[in-house]
């Protein structure tokens, strides 16, 4: 559930009210955004992505609102991470963010591989893969 | 009637994931009006926001393969016609999105269009939808459909999340894109898929179908919703003891590991991950790793807790019965796109996982708006007063308690996620848990009859019970008729397939349920 909202990193852009799915969010006029309802938090994640200036924070426990220390998270270099390693924004055209998601097919073809041959054999290289599947 | 936020549109989309904004691009293409609403943010809302959607993409010359293979492997509830006409729209459309969606390009310079990033494939589809020129209305929810005094498909009404004020959208079609019932399991991104539209299309009498295929699970480290399959076909699982589990790859996966659940903690090592491939995973799936780093936990090297979450219909099958070729319901006038939709006709008894599923969404997306396009041209606006079909939560003509109070809708939703999610009574079914599960819902519906309409910002929840609990309802009943198992169907007491049940469940009604067999058509066996 959503953590933190650091009011010193937020631009006032309210985008997080707008594209949070569950309206966990209340827009004020010239003020970060109210955390009004926390427990409606569905864990998606998506205020961390849509939000430049890094200012939210969602822990992954999906049932309990966890008390986290916000001068340990600014520390912890996890701000922003999701949507660096997505490729958004300032990030877009760096080569080491590129989107690879389409390996994602390469990645089932290898696990299936290795569960066939036993756990300990060898990684094998990357085989022809049915289109049915791939999975989300 | 002139309410402060009502309009009218020649086609009304409900629900804006990926199935709703393909629907609502293929009745402007068709030349109408269009107005989308949803009850989150369209680009946010549904389970296609925080997947990765990998289409079922053929080429021309593997496609009749393709379809044979899958259909043999569908329970003979699939129809091959149908499975072509979804691999022939999405390869056809799925490009339309290069100008908002940047697909990569392989070593030889092809571009590669099969698998898509959720969150940026939804942020293209909704700038697509701004380009068409489509209203959006995010956190809108519908909370009922509206009918003409031809007993027509008329629009739908709902509520405006920010102020809890009411809305009204009078419309000449309307496409039902509301996603599956996840039962609130914590499916990843699918809060808000609770069977809305399902209760909303049986209210005006339409019919459902595939619902007793809901059986599908996806393994989450403990306490998080993160349920992305793709690095589990490296887990290796562990007992409480830590001695390693016998857990089979394939469909025997998932029953294995709620027999180990039953027994007690089951922990999970990604160690079996090549290198290259922990290193590539932030860019390939940049949410997968998120909940172990915040969390200290290093799945290459230590075991971590895992649970099953249950999808309900989401990759089950079951959904609104599909009757013609344009995705209408038995309804006229109200069509239906995506997981909302029964998918038996594309994939039988087996779920489309994601890549059925994604091309189902978009072309059933296109289909079902364009089709609406055509009717609302050829019947006109509605006319004369327009009465709304809602009933339970919303309107009651026997409300002998008071209104749901909290409490009571969260007590609903706890009771009835047992016999919904809890992998042994949904891989093991068997008549007895069935019979009681049938006896708790029916307990479930009366109560929420008996209510006084729920009021303020209740009145979305005790909306979402009521169609939680009416999907739960048609499911049971599907599951305890089809007397055998079949595809995902498992029935403990039943465990064979019996080739006199070849046939689909049409399931409906709201008070007094109804089931009755509906056959499958197959084509002239050559092409099949």
């Amino acid at each position: 559930m959503i953590a933190l909202l650091l009011e010193e990193r937020c631009t006032h852009c309210q985008r997080c009210v707008q594209i949070c799915p569950a309206l966990v969010f209340d827009a004020r006029a010239d003020a970060p955004p109210l955390l009004a309802r926390p427990d409606d938090c569905q864990t998606c994640f998506a205020c961390e992505l849509y939000c430049q200036a890094d200012a939210l924070y969602v822990d992954p426990s999906v049932f309990e609102r966890v008390k986290v220390n916000a001068d340990t998270v600014r520390a912890s270099g996890l701000l922003g991470v999701y949507r660096r390693d997505s490729g958004w924004d300032e990030w877009a055209d760096d080569p080491r963010y590129a989107n690879q998601h389409w390996r994602m097919e390469e990645v089932f073809a290898r696990g299936r591989e290795l569960a066939r041959d036993g756990a300990g054999g060898a990684v094998g290289t990357v085989g022809a893969v049915g289109a049915t599947q791939a999975k989300a | 009637m002139a309410l402060p936020n009502s309009l009218n549109t020649d086609v009304l989309v409900i629900g804006g994931g990926m199935a709703g904004a393909w629907a609502a691009l293929g009745a402007v293409r068709a030349g109408a009006r269009v107005t989308l609403v949803d009850k989150g943010y369209c680009g946010t809302s549904g389970v296609t926001a925080t997947a990765g959607p990998g289409h079922w993409w053929v080429p021309p010359a593997e496609r009749e393969q393709a379809v044979r293979q899958r259909a043999t492997n569908s329970g003979g509830l699939a129809e091959a016609p149908w499975m072509r006409r979804i691999i022939e729209t999405t390869w056809e459309h799925l490009p339309t999105l290069a100008r908002h969606y940047r697909f990569p390009v392989d070593a030889n310079g092809r571009t590669i269009f099969r698998a898509l990033r959720g969150p940026e494939y939804m942020k293209a589809l909704r700038a697509m939808l701004n380009e068409a020129g489509v209203t959006v209305l995010d956190h809108h929810p519908a909370l009922e459909l509206l009918r003409d005094d031809q007993g027509r498909v008329a629009g739908a009404a709902g509520l405006r999340r920010v102020d809890q004020q009411p809305w009204r959208i009078g419309a000449g079609a309307v496409v039902l894109a509301s996603g599956g019932c996840a039962f609130l399991s914590k499916l990843l991104g699918a809060d808000n898929n609770t069977g809305d539209g399902l209760l909303m299309a049986a209210e005006l009498g339409a019919e459902l179908s595939g619902m007793e295929f809901s059986n599908f699970y996806t393994v989450a480290p403990a306490c998080s919703s993160m349920t992305r399959a793709m690095s589990y076909v490296f887990a290796r699982y562990f007992d409480a003891q830590g001695r390693e589990l016998d857990i089979p790859a394939g469909p025997g996966t998932m029953p294995a590991l709620a027999l180990a659940l039953e027994r007690g903690p089951v922990s999970c090592s990604l160690d079996r991950m090549p290198q290259d491939l922990r290193e590539a995973l932030p860019t390939i799936s940049p949410n997968v790793m998120l909940p172990f780093t915040r969390h200290g936990i290093d799945p290459f090297r230590d075991r971590f807790e895992i649970v099953l979450r249950g999808e309900g219909t989401v990759r089950g099958i079951g959904g609104l019965r599909v009757a013609d070729e344009a995705c209408q319901t038995t309804v006229p006038g109200l069509f239906v796109a995506g997981d909302a939709a029964s998918r038996e006709r594309v994939a039988g008894a087996v779920s489309g996982g994601g890549s059925i599923n994604s091309a189902w969404a978009l072309s059933s997306g296109l289909w079902a708006g364009a089709g609406a396009a055509r009717h609302a041209k050829d019947h006109g606006a509605p006319r004369g007063p327009l009465e709304a079909a809602g009933e339970l939560t919303l309107r009651s003509g026997r409300a002998t308690r008071a209104a749901p109070d909290d409490a009571t809708l969260t007590r609903i939703v706890r009771e009835l996620q047992t016999p919904m999610l809890h992998p042994m009574q949904i891989l093991f079914r068997h008549q007895q848990a069935l019979t009681q599960a049938s006896e708790l819902l029916e307990g479930h519906w009366q109560e929420l009859q008996q209510r006084a309409p729920a009021e303020g910002a209740l009145r979305l929840k005790a909306r979402q019970t009521a169609a939680m609990v009416a999907s739960a309802r048609w499911i049971t009943l599907a599951a305890q008729t089809r007397r055998e198992s079949r595809g995902m169907h498992l029935r403990s007491d039943l465990p064979h397939t019996d080739p006199a049940q070849t046939h689909r469940l049409s399931v409906g009604g709201l008070h007094k349920l109804w089931i009755r067999p509906h056959a499958v058509v197959q084509p002239v066996r050559a092409a099949a």
